[in-house]
């Protein structure tokens, strides 16, 4: 098991990948990507159960959901470096002939991504199918996903989430990214949600917060606690409160890099501040 | 002349349930999804039989279909249950994005298709679906012609490994092909052999061929009826072979002239053997309210539609 300071080198080398794919194509998404760069090493590293190959089917092993999947650069540094594929493919991202495509798919065979996603909305359908399979199966593991604060506004979510606990789909912890951004401005000016909290709650779900969601001991923890409330009856919410572009200081707390590249000097300010742990791609 | 005999009226999405009564005894991956339509999709029995796998997700058809692709990821194979509208137009990018670009083994089974869902009126009467569906990348799309073939397609999509949209409808129709067909996807059925003119059909509009084939037969036209129930992949070489032999082919079928099974064909011919065609469709309309009859009459879908297109083009034959 990696302890947490080599959690952490690993964490500043996603965010490293993160610059340098979004720099090299001059598009892409690095500000939902590193703020869930944390997040992402956790999960991966310590928190799911899974198999080092990959099967489609993931019969046996805890699998994950990516709903909003413009944050495709962390998902696919996370998944190199955790073996799926070599990590030199990182330098295929968004280019013409690859199989990392700007939004993650299955189309072109990726290891490590069961189903596409990018047009919002749909990702918790899809967990919550493959949560109803497991059970199906009689497959203990769970269910792991990851939702945009944002990406809430969309309407098949909450159909998702009435069908959820109505069925008593009680194998998966759905990850809300609060980072309270979206591409037009705050989520607050945008559409105002009000309380996330209580829409889960009143849907039936448990919740549970991570008000450190750039902290790896905060991350560990708060998901142990939703891991330890799973099999109850209910399905879990994890609301995991992160800082847009955490890691490069001119691009936290703003929306403006939520879907912009950073040019040459704005690379190098950012990899300045992450220093090169594991070796680049 | 080959003859036909109706063995019975009977609803095609009564061999849907059928077919999935029969899935549910054989085939214990074989799971089933419905959106508050049980009753309407014959789904009553499977959900008896098989309570641990049948799903009701309430009226919310974009997470059925999205709840479905989660469903193929351990080996599961979804059948999802609505009326056409409401699986297609409705979930349109679920079924994009979560279904065909992610290759997911669902079979989307859509009843009350066209305009023989009657009264209800155009709100429920989709005439764009099959285009829809044949626009996606990789969707195999079939539409039936009477109970036989559909509980026959049932069955036989289960075994095909890959994203599926089964067509078929409310009203209780002719059945006259055979029980316990052997269904194959992509084959078109020679139903009649003829050599003045082709006449292809798909879903209702297949016994509505027959149908006029007889009364051309009186009229001395030889008339050469094939039941294209696999809209895509299209049998292009069965329509190609006939329209060798006769020289000019009417399409039909319950469905916009655009997008449909005639611009399939259209498409077949232009590329490899210009030929004469006309088209028995609607025509780029909305439905309306009506009893399946009335509004096939009026809309120009019935064996009469069929007899008049033929003489239409055989006129442009050389």
């Amino acid at each position: 098991m990696p302890n947490t300071q080599q959690l952490e080198d690993l964490t500043t080398q996603v965010r490293r990948d993160i610059l340098r794919m979004v720099h090299k194509v001059n598009s892409g998404h690095p500000g939902g990507s590193l703020g869930c760069a944390e997040f992402f090493v956790a999960l991966y590293q310590e928190i799911m159960d899974r198999k080092d190959t990959f099967d489609m089917d993931g019969i046996g092993e805890d699998l994950f959901f990516l709903s909003n999947g413009h944050i495709s650069p962390v998902f696919y540094s996370v998944l190199a470096r955790s073996g799926y594929f070599p990590v030199d493919e990182l330098n295929t991202f968004r280019l013409i002939n690859s199989r990392l495509q700007g939004h993650p798919t299955t189309h072109e065979g990726l290891p490590g991504i069961r189903v596409a996603s990018g047009s919002l909305g749909q990702g918790f359908s899809v967990a919550l199918g493959a949560a109803e399979t497991k059970k199906l199966n009689n497959d203990n593991h769970l269910i792991y996903s990851l939702h945009g604060d944002g990406e809430l506004q969309e309407g098949q979510n909450w159909e998702a989430i009435m069908y959820a606990a109505a069925n008593n789909v009680d194998n998966i912890i759905s990850t809300i990214d609060l980072n309270g951004q979206q591409i037009d401005g705050a989520t607050d000016d945008v559409l105002p949600m009000g309380s996330v909290r209580a829409k889960f709650e009143a849907f039936g779900w448990t919740v549970v917060d991570i008000e450190e969601g750039n902290n790896i001991d905060a991350i560990l923890k708060g998901m142990a606690e939703a891991k330890s409330l799973t099999g109850k009856g209910k399905p879990v919410c994890v609301l995991l409160k992160t800082v847009m572009g955490n890691g490069v200081d001119f691009m936290m707390h703003t929306h403006a890099w939520h879907g912009k590249a950073p040019n040459d000097e704005q690379l190098e300010i950012g990899l300045s501040q992450n220093a090169e742990t594991l070796g680049d791609y | 002349m080959k003859t036909y005999t109706n063995t019975g009226n009977k609803d095609t999405r009564s061999g849907f349930g059928a077919g999935l009564t029969e899935l549910g005894k054989t085939n214990e991956n074989v799971v089933a999804l419905c959106a508050d339509l049980i009753g309407s999709l014959k789904m009553d029995d499977f959900k008896a039989n098989h309570p641990e796998r049948f799903f009701q997700v309430g009226i919310a058809e974009a997470n059925m279909m999205g709840l479905a692709a989660g469903m193929t990821i351990g080996g599961k194979i979804p059948f999802t249950g609505t009326f056409a509208n409401f699986s297609t137009g409705r979930v349109y990018d679920q079924i994009r994005q979560s279904i065909a670009y992610s290759h997911k083994n669902v079979k989307i089974c859509a009843s009350h298709a066209g305009l023989t869902l009657g009264e209800d009126g155009a709100t429920h009467q989709i005439l764009e679906d099959i285009g829809l569906m044949k626009m996606l990348p990789g969707m195999t799309v079939i539409n039936t012609c009477d109970f036989n073939q559909t509980k026959a397609a049932t069955i036989a999509i289960a075994e095909y490994n890959g994203p599926v949209y089964l067509r078929f409808g409310r009203p209780k129709v002719a059945n006259f092909t055979p029980e316990n067909q052997t269904f194959e996807i992509g084959k078109a059925v020679h139903l009649t052999e003829g050599k003045d003119v082709t006449i292809v059909a798909t879903g209702h509009l297949v016994w509505e061929a027959l149908e006029a084939a007889k009364t051309l037969n009186e009229k001395g036209i030889s008339a050469e009826v094939i039941n294209i129930h696999t809209i895509k992949p299209l049998d292009d070489k069965a329509i190609l072979d006939s329209v060798a032999k006769t020289g000019c082919i009417v399409t039909a079928e319950e469905h916009n002239y655009l997008g449909g099974l005639g611009e399939s064909v259209a498409r077949v011919l232009a590329q490899h053997q210009p030929t004469p065609q006309e088209f028995v469709a609607t025509q780029d309309t909305f439905g309306e309210s009506g009893t399946p009859a009335q509004l096939m009459e009026k809309y120009g879908l019935n064996a009469n539609a069929i007899v008049n297109a033929t003489e239409t083009v055989l006129k442009r034959k050389n």
